[in-house]
């Protein structure tokens, strides 16, 4: 009879899963519906709040075009970080994939050790490449090209150039799964029935890839958009990203009720970019680069 | 022919973006033994003055002494977790168990930043200030993910017969779980856990929402002296960060290979 009980509902499952739910539950599902609802509150003058529904944080935030203006930035600054990690990572995955067993090991070892160095060092260091007596700079200087130190720094290539730095490991290696798990005798059929080597990587390789490729692309697109220190070291005022948007208003102007409705407006944007990804291809393809 | 000289580029192309991945860190460990006192170029000559002048930077050593304490703690709470929620999804059917799993790796499919403002907007309605304990249930929750995905994946590979089999001569559940299904996953929660610590270690996003005045985590207080000027005191422990999260590492994995290889004969 407990037998029968226990088919009806089998409470060890939700024993286990009790610890880590709960921490899901109190640490993230009810906060962010908790800013859902402070979105609507307001800040007054003297620096209270007052409960309500006031519709004045959101219509400042989808009106005002200076909001626009630096979500835009931050769509574009996140593309391009994402389409220079496509065309720099590739090639390197590719390789990855085909290099005979002993290359293969060094290179994704090497490939996984930009992951353990720290992201704050990572991202300072191309001050040392393009500051003003940076390695760029001393070179062109020593060996005769420019007599004064160019200015590169703190500006949005330089941002992306930190971005791409920072992402492009998860694109190689996002490739690198989806490529390794291509058969290989399709490309060799592909060549037995006519095609030449890039024919048959057009037509077959990199079709097959393109599920990691998406992965990548999304994780990278995630990544950027969602940063602010980035931005914070490497890019001037100009360049603020929408994440530094919710940094100043949180913590510097500590207008919560504001700063909810923007961390919103980003959640909402990053999380239709998922949802559309996950509805087209669903999420398996991510959860192999933890394999 | 052709295939060969592609093949060639291709090679060319991967070495130089490995290249273009390393040296702008290769840079940081080379102008920290730099003894210009700007910590740029030009070289003139070997120094370890900087990593002198970093041991007796007590700001530095706190952060390394808070980033240490919160990473150990978030990697033990967050594998813990992670292992029981990991069994409870691997090993048995319930309902709602596609949004059970969803709602776990729900943390990094949010933004980060997103995570912070909710974690820290809620705590404080509820009259919890920017703390330690903040600090680390922001990094449990943001780590969880990761350990609960690691540990997941080997747990599908080990087979329910063994476990069946100690059940069947008479070991409860706990002892079938730490004396079989543990030792079987060892590596994976070893590596959850390595995992853990090392994201919690790295953190700067959601730390800089939830550190408390005074407080500062290695990244945080980095980030704190780049805001004054890019020192040399950096560069060193740009270059003591490498060795401790990279190097130590690869050595000891080298060490344990060798001691292995030796068993073995």
């Amino acid at each position: 009879m407990s037998a029968t009980a226990d088919r009806l509902f089998d409470r060890r499952p939700w024993i286990l899963l009790g610890p880590a739910l709960s921490a899901v539950t109190f640490l993230l599902v009810i906060p962010v519906c908790f800013i859902v609802v402070y979105s609507f509150w307001l800040r007054t003058a003297i620096g209270t709040e007052e409960v309500g529904f006031h519709l004045d944080n959101w219509q400042l935030v989808l009106t005002d075009p200076f909001y626009r203006d630096i979500l835009v930035q931050t769509i574009r600054i996140a593309v391009v970080s994402t389409l220079l990690c496509i065309a720099l990572g590739y090639v390197p995955a590719y390789f990855i994939a085909y290099a005979g067993a002993r290359h293969k090991l060094l290179l994704i070892l090497l490939l996984m050790l930009p992951f353990w160095i720290s992201y704050i060092i990572r991202t300072m260091s191309w001050i040392n490449i393009l500051g003003v007596s940076g390695a760029v700079n001393s070179a062109l200087m020593a060996v005769g090209v420019i007599d004064e130190p160019m200015r590169m720094l703190y500006n949005e290539a330089t941002v992306v150039a930190g971005l791409v730095h920072f992402l492009l490991p998860f694109m190689v290696l996002n490739i690198y799964v989806s490529l390794d798990g291509i058969d290989r005798n399709l490309t060799a059929a592909a060549q037995s029935l006519g095609c030449n080597g890039w024919q048959a990587f057009r037509e077959v390789t990199l079709p097959l890839s393109l599920p990691g490729l998406a992965a990548g692309s999304l994780l990278c697109f995630v990544l950027a958009a969602g940063t602010y220190i980035t931005p914070m070291i490497l890019g001037g005022p100009q360049n603020a990203m929408f994440a530094n948007l919710v940094f100043e208003t949180i913590i510097t102007q500590l207008n919560w009720p504001l700063g909810s409705a923007l961390s919103l407006v980003l959640l909402v944007l990053l999380g239709a970019v998922v949802m559309a990804y996950t509805h087209f291809l669903g999420l398996d393809q991510i959860a192999k680069s933890f394999r | 022919m052709t295939r060969n000289a592609s093949w060639i580029a291709i090679t060319g192309v991967t070495i130089l973006v490995y290249l273009l991945m390393f040296a702008p860190v290769a840079v940081v460990m080379l102008l920290s033994f730099n003894d210009s006192q700007f910590g740029a170029f030009p070289i003139e000559g070997f120094s370890l003055r900087w990593f002198v002048a970093l041991w007796e930077n007590e700001a530095v050593l706190r952060a390394f002494r808070v980033s240490l304490l919160l990473g150990a703690l978030t990697a033990v709470i967050s594998t813990t977790l992670g292992v029981l929620a990991a069994l409870a999804i691997v090993r048995y059917d319930f309902p709602g168990k596609r949004l059970v799993s969803t709602a776990l790796i729900a943390p990094i499919l949010i933004p980060e930043v997103v995570l912070a403002v909710a974690l820290l907007l809620f705590l404080r309605w509820l009259g919890i200030p920017r703390s330690f304990v903040l600090l680390l249930a922001g990094h449990v929750i943001f780590t969880l993910p990761f350990v609960i995905l690691v540990v997941q994946a080997r747990l599908v590979g080990v087979r329910r017969e063994f476990e069946e089999a100690a059940l069947s001569l008479g070991a409860n559940p706990i002892q079938t779980f730490f004396s079989v299904t543990l030792p079987l996953i060892m590596p994976a929660v070893l590596a959850g856990m390595l995992f853990a610590f090392t994201i919690s270690f790295d953190d700067i996003t959601g730390t800089l929402f939830w550190k408390p005045g005074g407080v500062e985590t290695v990244p945080t207080q980095i980030f704190a002296m780049l805001r004054h000027s890019i020192s040399p005191e950096i560069n060193a422990l740009g270059t003591v960060m490498v060795v401790i999260t990279v190097v130590l590492p690869l050595l000891g994995l080298a060490l344990a290979r060798r001691l292995a290889a030796r068993t073995r004969m």
